[in-house]
């Protein structure tokens, strides 16, 4: 059986296995509070979205 | 042939999904505002704005059909005598849906659905909250 002449390169495997890597999701400052937050979401931190109250955020002692 | 007919299928055999979604219909109904999967919000949405349009008619034969959706008959009184009403001047888009972000446990996408144009029973707190926030910046 054929065999590998070499063992590979930590650099060839982690080039292959970025290749295969998903984007990362985009996070934003929320216009309101400056905490970051996903596009077209609620900012967890405020609970705004648009302008609007939309969730309550518990303080949370 | 059911060519082009797309039916959201939310894992469910019809039955089941037909439950599930008179029974989240009910609870926007009730609630004003029901918090849940996003493609479930999805379906519901659907479902819900088939509803207003019938609640918006309101003939004997459009709230019997209502009540053989919904299956239950003071949520289907309650959307034909205060909710639909209110969007007479409305040619769909009764619902919003706002994404809120992903849960924890099996990172599912949460959404808000909520009736537009309707004080849902919301966020209060929220100002002080907001304003100690801003002041921590």
């Amino acid at each position: 059986m054929a065999q590998p002449k070499s063992k590979k390169s930590k650099s060839k495997t982690r080039s292959r296995k970025m290749s295969k890597h998903g984007e990362l999701p985009i996070a934003v400052p929320c216009p309101e509070c400056g905490a970051p937050r996903l596009t077209h979401r609620v900012c967890p931190s405020c609970g705004m979205y648009k302008g609007r109250q939309v969730v309550t955020i518990d303080a949370g002692e | 042939m059911r060519h082009r007919k797309k039916t959201v299928k939310l894992g469910r055999t019809s039955a089941h999904r037909d439950a599930l979604l008179s029974g989240l219909v009910c609870n926007l109904i009730a609630e004003k505002r029901i918090t849940t999967t996003l493609a479930k919000a999805r379906a519901a949405r659907s479902m819900a704005e088939k509803m207003v349009t019938l609640g918006k008619r309101g003939t004997l034969a459009d709230r019997r059909r209502a009540i053989s959706l919904l299956r239950r008959k003071d949520r289907v009184a309650e959307l034909f005598n205060d909710i639909a009403p209110g969007y007479a001047g409305r040619a769909g888009g009764y619902t919003r849906i706002i994404k809120v972000g992903r849960r924890m446990g099996d990172n599912a996408e949460q959404a808000i659905l909520e009736w537009v144009d309707r004080a849902a029973v919301a966020p209060k707190k929220s100002t002080e909250e907001n304003e100690s926030a801003t002041t921590a910046e």
